[in-house]
Formats: C-alpha cells, sequence, structure tokens
C-alpha cells in the first residue's frame, strides 16, 4: 500500500512511524518463540546464545539436550502420560460435547442460553479455581492422583470448545437438508449419518483438537489433581523450570512450537473445507 | 393454521386426530429430544465441575472439627457469655480437661489447636504443651489449666474457642479481607503491616489492568493493519498473532526466561552493546516486570482478534467520507472509526482482564515476590500451609469476582459470540 503523491510530510511520518510501531510488535509476539529455536541446539548449558553459536562455529551447536529428552525417563513417562490423557479426555469430550450442540441446536429447547452458560462456565471460571475445588473434592473421593482424576478433570475443561465449535458449525447448516433429505424417503438414522454428519465433521474435528490441545497444554489442573506418576509435558516443564533449569527444556519446547504449527494448518485446512461444504447449498 | 376450512371446520392429520394435537404433540417429543441430548454433558459437567465448586465453597465456611473434638467444652461455652469479661465458670474448664485428656489418646487435640493457630498464632504450641498434661491435671481445673499457661486465664481465647465453636465460620472470609475481631466481639480491620491480601488483592488487580492497558496499546495499531491491509498479506501476518497464541504458556514463559534473566540473551546483548556493564545487568525477572511482560506477550491475542474482527466490518467508506465532509484525518479517526471500535475494545480488555487476574503459572515462574497473584497465594495455601479453608476463601472471593466481569462480558459481546479462530 504505497502513499498517495499527495501526502503532506506530516501524513508520511505518522505513516511510517505507525508501520515501525506495527512492525515492534509483531517482533515482539514471534521473536521469543524464533529465539527459543537455536537455544535448544547449545551446547553448554547456558540459556543464552554464546560466542560461538554467533560465529555459526559448529562446535557451538549440538543435539545433547534433545538426546537427553529421549533417553531421560521422566520425559519419555511425561510424553507417554501426555499423550494417554489428552487422548481419552479428547474422545470423551468430543463424544459428549457433540451430542449436547446437536441438542442445543435446535430452536426449542428450554432455557438455551442458561444451559449454554453452564456448559461453557469450565472455559470461564479460573484454572487455579477449577484446580482447587478438583483438588479437594477429588482426594475426597480418592481420584487425587488417579489416571481416571486427570482425564475427567481435562474432559470437564475441554467441552466447552466442543460445544461452541460444534454450535457454530450448527448455526449455519441449512435446516432444509434435513427436511429434503426425508422427503427423498431417508429415515432419521440414514439423514443423520448421511448428511448430519458430513457436514459437521469438520466443526466435530476442530472442536476435538481444541479439545486434545486444551488437556495437551494444561499444568495448573494436572499439577494438583495429578502426581508423579501422572505428570505431563507441562507438569514436567513446571517443575523442570521450578528446579533443575536446563535447556532440555528448550528443546522441549522447540518441539511444542512445531506441534503447534502442525495444529495451526490443520485447523486452518478444516476452516476452509468447512466454509467450502457450507457453500453447497442447492441453488 | 390458517387453512383449517375442511368439511368438519377442523384439519385432522390421516389418523383423525386434530392438527393442533398433533403438532402439539410432535413439538413436546422434539423438545424431549433435544434435552436428553443435552443431558449426558450436563450431568458430567455438574459432577466433575459444579461439584467440586459447590465443596470449595462449603470448605471455605465449614467448621465442624472444633466442635466436634472438644464436643463436652463447645456446648457449654455456648451458654457463657462472652461479652462480662469473666472466665468461663469452672465446668467448662473441667469439660476442656476432659476433651483435652481424650482428644491427647485419640491424637485429634492438636488438629484444634492447628486449626485456631490460624486465627491467632501460638494456639497450637497452646494445645500441645495443655494435651501432654491434661492427665494430670486436679480440680480446681482453672488453677491448674492457668498454672499450665497463663494464656488460659485470658478471655480473649476462650473468646476464640466459643467463636470457632460452631458448625459454620466466617473467619476465613474474615482472614481474606485482612478483618479481625476487636476484643469486645466487633470487626476491624488489621494494622497496615499486617494487611496481606488486601494488598494482594490490589496488586492483582492493578497488574491487570496495567496489562490490559498495555495489551490495548499494543493490540490497537495491529488490528488496525491487519483489517486494512490486503487478505493476503493480513493472512500472512496474522500467523504471528496466531502461533504464539497456538504455542503452550509454558513454552512461552520458558522462552521470556531464557530473554529475560540475568544472564539472559537481552542482557548479554545490552552488555555486548555496552549499554549496560556486566556489573550492571537488569533484574528482569522474578519480579512484577517480569510478570507483566511475560503476562503481556501472552494475552496480547486475545486483544487483537477481537478488535480485529469489529475493525473488519467497519467498511473503509466511513473513514473517506469524514474525510471527504471536511475532518482531519485526527478528527475522521476520534469521531468516526474509533466509536465503531468500542464494542471490541470491551470485548477483548474484559477478555484479558478476566484471564489475568485469575492467572497462575507464569507468575509463578517469573513473579519472584512481588509479582505474584491471587492465584499464587490460592495455590501456596492448599499445598504448602495446608490451610485448605483460606484457600477455598480466597477462591470464592476470586470467583465472585471472575463472575461479575463476567456477566459484565456476556453484556457486551454475549457468550454465543465468543469465537478462538
Amino acid at each position: 500500500m504505497a502513499l498517495p503523491a499527495y501526502t503532506t510530510p506530516g501524513e508520511r511520518i505518522w505513516f511510517y512511524t505507525y508501520r515501525i510501531f506495527c512492525g515492534l510488535v509483531f517482533f515482539f509476539l514471534i521473536a521469543p518463540i524464533i529465539v527459543i529455536i537455536p537455544l535448544s541446539f547449545n551446547a553448554v548449558p547456558f540459556f543464552t546464545f554464546t560466542e560461538e553459536m554467533l560465529r555459526f562455529d559448529p562446535a557451538g551447536y549440538s543435539l545433547r539436550w534433545y538426546n537427553d529428552f529421549f533417553t531421560n525417563l521422566n520425559w519419555q513417562g511425561a510424553v507417554k502420560n501426555s499423550v494417554i490423557i489428552a487422548f481419552f479426555s479428547t474422545i470423551l469430550a468430543t463424544l459428549l460435547g457433540t451430542v449436547a450442540a446437536l441438542g442445543l441446536s435446535r430452536s426449542d429447547l428450554p432455557f438455551k442460553s442458561a444451559i449454554m452458560g453452564l456448559l461453557i462456565s469450565p472455559m470461564i471460571v479460573p484454572l487455579i479455581i477449577s484446580a482447587a475445588g478438583m483438588y479437594f473434592f477429588y482426594s475426597k473421593i480418592g481420584l487425587q492422583g488417579t489416571f481416571l482424576g486427570v482425564i475427567l478433570a481435562h474432559t470437564a475443561l475441554g467441552t466447552p470448545f466442543v460445544v461452541i465449535t460444534v454450535t457454530a458449525t450448527l448455526s449455519g447448516f441449512d435446516q432444509v437438508l434435513i427436511r429434503s433429505s426425508a422427503s427423498l424417503g431417508a429415515n432419521p438414522t440414514t439423514t443423520f449419518f448421511r448428511i448430519i454428519v458430513p457436514l459437521i465433521l469438520p466443526g466435530v474435528i476442530s472442536g476435538a483438537l481444541f479439545a486434545f490441545i486444551t488437556s495437551f497444554d494444561e499444568v495448573v489442573v494436572v499439577l494438583f489433581v495429578g502426581s508423579y506418576e501422572q505428570r505431563t509435558i507441562p507438569w514436567q516443564m513446571f517443575s523442570g523450570i521450578r528446579e533443575q533449569i536446563s535447556p532440555t527444556i528448550l528443546a522441549v519446547a522447540t518441539m511444542l512450537v512445531c506441534v503447534s504449527i502442525a495444529l495451526l494448518t490443520a485447523l486452518e485446512l478444516l476452516r476452509r473445507r468447512s466454509e467450502r461444504l457450507r457453500g453447497m447449498t442447492p441453488q | 393454521m390458517t387453512q383449517s376450512v375442511a368439511n368438519s371446520g377442523v384439519m385432522t392429520t390421516a389418523d383423525g386426530t386434530p392438527l393442533k394435537v398433533s403438532l402439539a404433540r410432535a413439538q413436546r417429543r422434539s423438545k424431549i429430544r433435544g434435552t436428553l441430548l443435552v443431558v449426558p454433558l450436563f450431568a458430567f459437567i455438574l459432577i466433575t465441575f459444579f461439584v467440586p465448586i459447590f465443596d470449595m465453597l462449603f470448605r471455605s465456611v465449614e467448621n465442624q472439627m472444633v466442635a466436634e473434638i472438644m464436643k463436652n467444652t463447645a456446648p457449654l461455652l455456648k451458654e457463657w457469655d462472652d461479652r462480662t469479661g469473666e472466665l468461663p465458670p469452672e465446668e467448662v474448664f473441667a469439660a476442656a480437661k476432659f476433651d483435652f485428656e481424650e482428644g491427647h489418646a485419640a491424637k485429634t487435640i492438636l488438629r484444634v489447636g492447628r486449626r485456631l493457630n490460624y486465627e491467632v498464632p501460638g494456639f497450637s504450641s497452646l494445645f500441645r504443651k495443655t494435651a501432654r498434661r491434661a492427665k494430670n491435671f486436679e480440680p480446681p481445673y482453672k488453677d491448674a489449666f492457668i498454672d499450665r499457661d497463663k494464656k488460659w486465664g485470658q478471655v480473649e481465647t476462650w473468646q476464640l474457642i466459643k467463636r470457632e465453636a460452631g458448625a459454620f465460620t466466617i473467619s476465613y472470609y474474615l482472614a481474606a479481607l485482612d478483618l479481625r475481631y476487636a476484643p469486645d466481639g466487633s470487626l476491624g480491620i488489621k494494622d497496615d503491616k499486617a494487611r496481606i491480601y488486601l494488598k494482594l488483592f490490589w496488586r492483582t488487580l492493578s497488574l491487570s489492568a496495567f496489562i490490559t492497558v498495555l495489551c490495548l496499546l499494543l493490540a490497537y495499531p495491529i488490528a488496525h493493519l491487519l483489517s486494512t491491509l490486503p487478505l493476503r498479506t493480513s493472512n500472512l501476518l496474522m500467523i504471528l498473532v496466531l502461533l504464539p497464541f497456538w504455542t503452550s504458556l509454558l513454552v512461552r514463559t520458558t522462552a521470556w526466561i531464557a530473554l529475560l534473566q540475568q544472564e539472559g540473551v537481552i542482557n548479554d546483548f545490552l552488555v555486548a552493546l555496552g549499554l549496560i556493564g556486566n556489573d550492571g545487568r537488569l533484574a528482569m525477572i522474578h519480579n512484577a516486570t517480569g510478570t507483566v511482560v511475560a503476562m503481556t506477550h501472552i494475552l496480547l491475542p486475545f486483544m487483537v482478534l477481537p478488535l480485529y474482527s469489529v475493525m473488519k466490518t467497519i467498511p473503509p467508506s466511513y473513514m473517506r467520507a469524514a474525510k471527504n465532509l471536511g475532518a482531519t484525518p485526527a478528527v475522521a479517526f476520534m469521531r468516526v472509526y474509533f466509536p465503531n471500535t468500542v464494542s471490541g475494545i470491551g470485548a477483548g480488555s474484559i477478555l484479558v482482564f478476566i484471564i489475568s487476574i485469575g492467572y497462575y503459572i507464569t507468575p509463578a515462574l517469573v513473579g519472584g515476590t512481588d509479582g505474584t497473584l491471587i492465584s499464587n497465594f490460592i495455590a501456596y495455601h492448599m499445598s504448602v500451609s495446608l490451610n485448605w479453608g483460606l484457600a477455598a476463601a480466597l477462591g470464592v472471593l476470586l470467583l465472585v469476582l471472575v463472575l461479575m466481569l463476567y456477566y459484565l462480558y456476556d453484556k457486551i459481546v454475549g457468550v454465543d459470540n465468543m469465537k478462538f479462530v
């Protein structure tokens, strides 16, 4: 966007100041994430660039922190636990959330907005409060420090995201399609699996991705509801930063950045697909 | 049903039921079906989430322990008038001797001591000291108690036990608000030095407000830029906002530790430039600065996204029209553009504020002592001091604050309009 020829000097200065300011904000947003990537290849246990690294001397770089990650039992256990917990809580959250969203999208459901408010409240209540409540209650009923406890807690935190994404997909859903399907002789079950499911699937999958990342990233609740046995990657990172800070954490962080890039791409592709499908209404 | 002018005057379905009845039945069925779909999730959230929250609410006022363990003393104390300034009668001391003896054998009386220690320091040791000898106390018990520790001869000691012998207590809330009982039973605010939580609430609110303003100042220009650039460029720049948004907050906090610490990247850079000496490295972490910088970075996308979605809907022709009518760019911005973005500002600010007052992880890792927030104290009382009642009371107060703000958010934006991408 070039400036027109008639702009005054004052306007030019203002324009470039504005652009430079925006550039600095973008730099502020992205630089911390970029900077940890080279730091994770550090050959020495420091959190900063050594002289060898700045000279691009190969001796300044090494994979020792990645090696540590793949051989250290604490981290390997954490990866396994993270995947197990995120997997089960995603499945539970997606099932419960999708079914509830189907009910919520009916226009005749009584107390709809109140129910919606209650269902998404785990997303609004500060995590430390959810964690405190769950910690007190789950220790009382023996779920504290168990996989089941952590999975249930993460499911509760993940369902609001599923409910919201699936409800949003359903709000763009053309109800005429259901009637046309029925008038063409399909029974409700056939209509559900052949018409509704394919159309809301992108919404369901992105809801599931949200639920997965919620559980995969969650640290406050797992710190209290879980114990060492249920340590997840964020749990291990948190205690790592608190106790024995080592660049292994930076290596893990770099890998997690790659995971989030993959997720971001997946969500974007799903969004496009969903838009394309919704544009397919018959003329 | 306007066209109900069939033979009988009432339109019927194929099996002869009036259409109205049939419709009502179908609607009822559909309503029930809709409800049945929502019930499983509702029940799940109720059990795994709401019951724990209510349990916490209950825990913040629940106080059965003192009355349960000192079961002989408690009912007698209820009848004692603590305003007269006189010690309880001898029978109370006799009952207390019995409770101490029994509680010592069952190893429960020290829990009462620990409980009362939350209110007034020194009770834990008083109870431990008394419990060990209670077996050998001889009548008159009043003198025996006072012999053991002169605190038993003070009215305040008994006032406290009487106050906490009820089934419910507000003392956790009083502690959370830095209030205390004066000797005459009235409520007063603690001395300035003893005030912890009011200062903490104030710090939480002011740091959150500061972070919110900072986010707004940084987010407004870039949201504007994103909404005015051609789609191809703005989509590319949007990645710079969304990638941090999708990156684990622990990764971002770790990155800030690497950048801000004394031997970190920024300090090294400044030393290399010669701006600061090697011994004058800046302390940018483990204090309020660290919390503000890291949290602003983490919450910035939450401000950019609502602002962007509002700015996207403002047609560029508005600004052109304003300038055409003679407004200078500044006036056009203030009178036309800015008022159109107020809803986005409101939504983003409340969202960032709500998230930051309940933030735990980042202040815990980079906050040091003066950059910690109310949540860090809740966590401290949960896992270190084990004063769960106080943790619950602080949690409930924070929850009330968040719910009020959330109500405001709902009024401005509407819950249904919440979006993530």
